[in-house]
């Protein structure tokens, strides 16, 4: 049992190490304390229901700013459930709902003041099937900016050509801007898609199981990018793959049957977790 | 198939024998150079799908030798006649050039509206569910009917403006038309090709709904979750993601009811299309026409008219035999104008296939 939590640690320091953060990665988030960070979204209280089933039980969560923050947890956990109350997105699933509080550097973004188109645009996501548009590279990053106005072609070139950078795509991509995004391979697709995500200007990310559909190569390449982003962003990321959590992620959050079971420290959780059952299930007893 | 199992590994005897070669090659010879079944069943099914192709190159050979010498430019540019040597179908290609274009204007827009209501907006409510029902049946109901239809609601329209009528009554006089920036606005429509036009496009709104919504099912909810994850809302997501994606299945039932626009009669007939006509709808039959008197274009749908297919049933009926040969020669260009439209919206759709490229 031992001997797979230091893998997984080892795992980590490993990758730290190969993108030349290392000791200062592991000092901070890792070592440190994460509550430290401004709180850029809370749930308090959060009861969710499809219809009369409750899929979520007295969620309370406190995500810190400009860090990743990973959801484990098994299937039917509840755990891309949660991520999609983040941006609302559950609101076109018909009969879901939710009782509590889920507020956004304090504001509640259930308010009947709250635009949900303008939310969604500061908050972006990316989903666990690469979702390009049936349309051109370009067409496909300048969608976001297009929709909020944005009609100046060489300001639509600056925004989409920095977002397809950020998303570490644009040497892939650069000569071929007018192809079709279909054209691309999975693992270009999800960056695309999170360069798409990028270009609405948002300040959170939210990632459903971003790699699972990919790779190894592919799925380094996603880390890698997901590492690279949190300097600037807050990224919450569900994920099956524990290994994939202790590398990349500051917090993880462990959930169980709609319940958080655990959230803390990425270390701290993979290494002294305090609940028997996160232990069990990041040893692989059940999952 | 047996393969070495625990106790045979343990006995170390795995050694799996070889079926005697003589038993092998007996039991893959065949036992006859044919299957005489399967050989019937392949015959049989290529017989149907040919014996269609033989049918229409039949009919199509039979008519075309029937309009051997009528088929000419003549008869192309010329309105009908009683002698049937200086009979044309001009006045049956305007107007169903006329007819189309103004049943797809109407149909279009109504019949998408309506398949994107039904699919983007409306909840699964009985209501809904009974509107889908409803238009699915549609789609089967004789066009005859379609035609008593159209007369009630577009060429009489309630009979609201007859000397009686409940207009004349509310306002004291009767109103048997609007003038609208010029244009002579018939009430109700009478005979005239907007009334025919409408009924027409009711005829064809069930095809284009039922196939326009199949379209729209088809495209994967993942494109419309990605769009609206961006910001976009609900109009934006349909504008620009799911109308453009769905153009191809829109484009096919647009060619589907095409086919079935052009050639329909019975309902024409019902509400008024003119058998023998030596006119042109607003009095625009020939490019010189619409340089003297543009504004004719505007006037043009609420004109008496004529389609090909009216035109043909009429030459049939006709007790010259000569008028058999017309009429033949008026298929033939029928046939053809129907393959000319179905080419241009089938290259439409290809051009637009290959754009999504999914």
């Amino acid at each position: 049992m031992a001997h797979s939590f230091t893998n997984l640690m080892n795992d980590r320091a490993a990758a730290d190490r190969a993108r030349g953060g290392g000791a200062d990665s592991l000092s901070d988030p890792v070592t440190g304390d994460a509550t430290a960070r401004p709180i850029k979204i809370e749930t308090r209280k959060m009861d969710f229901f499809y219809g009369t089933t409750q899929a979520l039980f007295d969620i309370n969560v406190q995500i810190p700013a400009k860090s990743v923050t990973a959801l484990i947890g098994p299937s039917g956990c509840g755990k891309s459930t949660f991520l999609r109350t983040l941006n609302r997105m559950n609101d076109i699933v018909e009969g879901a709902r939710h009782t509590g509080e889920i507020l956004l550097e304090g504001i509640n973004i259930d308010g009947p003041e709250i635009d949900v188109v303008a939310l969604r645009k500061r908050i972006g996501m990316v989903f666990q099937k690469s979702t390009p548009f049936p349309k051109s590279i370009f067409e496909n990053v300048a969608f976001g900016p297009r929709l909020t106005g944005i009609r100046d072609r060489r300001e639509l070139d600056e925004i989409v050509t920095n977002c397809l950078k950020r998303a570490a795509l644009w040497d892939e991509v650069k000569h071929r801007m007018s192809d079709s995004a279909m054209a691309l391979s999975g693992g270009q697709q999800q960056r695309l898609c999170i360069a798409r995500a990028l270009a609405t200007n948002p300040d959170v990310l939210l990632m459903d199981e971003p790699a699972s559909a990919l790779d190894p190569a592919s799925t380094a390449r996603i880390e890698d990018l997901i590492f690279e982003l949190k300097a600037n962003y807050t990224i919450i990321i569900v994920t099956h793959n524990m290994q994939q959590a202790a590398r990349v992620s500051d917090t993880t959050a462990f959930f169980y049957q709609g319940h958080l079971v655990e959230m803390g420290d990425t270390q701290q959780l993979f290494t002294k977790p305090q609940e028997k059952h996160t232990e069990d299930y990041i040893t692989g007893r059940f999952g | 198939m047996s393969f070495p199992t625990q106790s045979c590994v343990a006995s170390g005897r795995c050694i799996i024998e070889p079926a005697p070669s003589s038993d092998l090659r007996q039991s893959l010879t065949r036992k006859s150079t044919v299957r005489p079944i399967e050989f019937l069943f392949a015959k049989l099914c290529q017989l149907a799908a040919w014996s269609s192709l033989a049918i229409l190159c039949l009919l199509v050979s039979v008519v075309a030798w029937k309009a051997v010498g009528y088929l000419d430019w003549q008869f192309l540019t010329s309105f009908d006649s009683q002698r049937p040597e200086r009979s044309g179908i001009w006045a049956g290609l305007i107007g169903s050039s006329w007819m189309i274009f103004l049943t797809f204007l109407a149909a279009i827009p109504i019949g998408v509206g309506a398949a994107v209501y039904l699919e983007e907006y409306a909840r699964d409510r009985w209501i809904v569910r009974f509107i889908r029902i409803n238009i699915s049946n549609l789609a089967g109901v004789p066009s005859i009917v379609y035609g008593i239809l159209g007369l009630t609601v577009f060429v009489r329209m309630f009979d609201m403006f007859a000397r009686e009528g409940i207009v004349a009554r509310l306002q004291g006089e009767q109103i048997s038309a609007l003038v609208l920036a010029g244009i002579e606005i018939p009430l109700p429509f009478g005979k005239t090709l907007v009334a025919g036009a409408l009924t027409m496009s009711l005829l064809i709104l069930p095809v284009i709904i039922v196939a326009t919504q199949e379209a729209l099912r088809a495209i994967p909810p993942s494109l419309r979750h990605a769009s609206l994850a961006l910001g976009a809302t609900r109009w934006q997501t349909i504008r620009y993601q799911v109308i453009p994606a769905a153009v191809p299945g829109i484009m096919t039932s647009i060619i589907l009811s095409i086919s079935r626009a052009i050639g329909e009669t019975a309902p024409l007939i019902v509400v008024g299309a003119v058998g023998f006509a030596r006119f042109a709808p607003g009095g625009i039959g020939s490019a010189q026409d619409l340089v003297k008197n543009p504004a004719g274009l505007l006037q043009a749908p609420f004109d008496k008219y004529t389609v090909m297919p009216v035109q043909i049933f009429n030459w049939v009926g006709q007790a010259q035999g000569e008028f058999q040969s017309v009429a033949a020669a008026g298929i033939l260009v029928l046939l053809g104008l129907l393959l000319l439209l179905n080419g241009i919206a089938i290259t439409i759709r290809n051009r637009y296939q290959k754009k999504l490229s999914w």
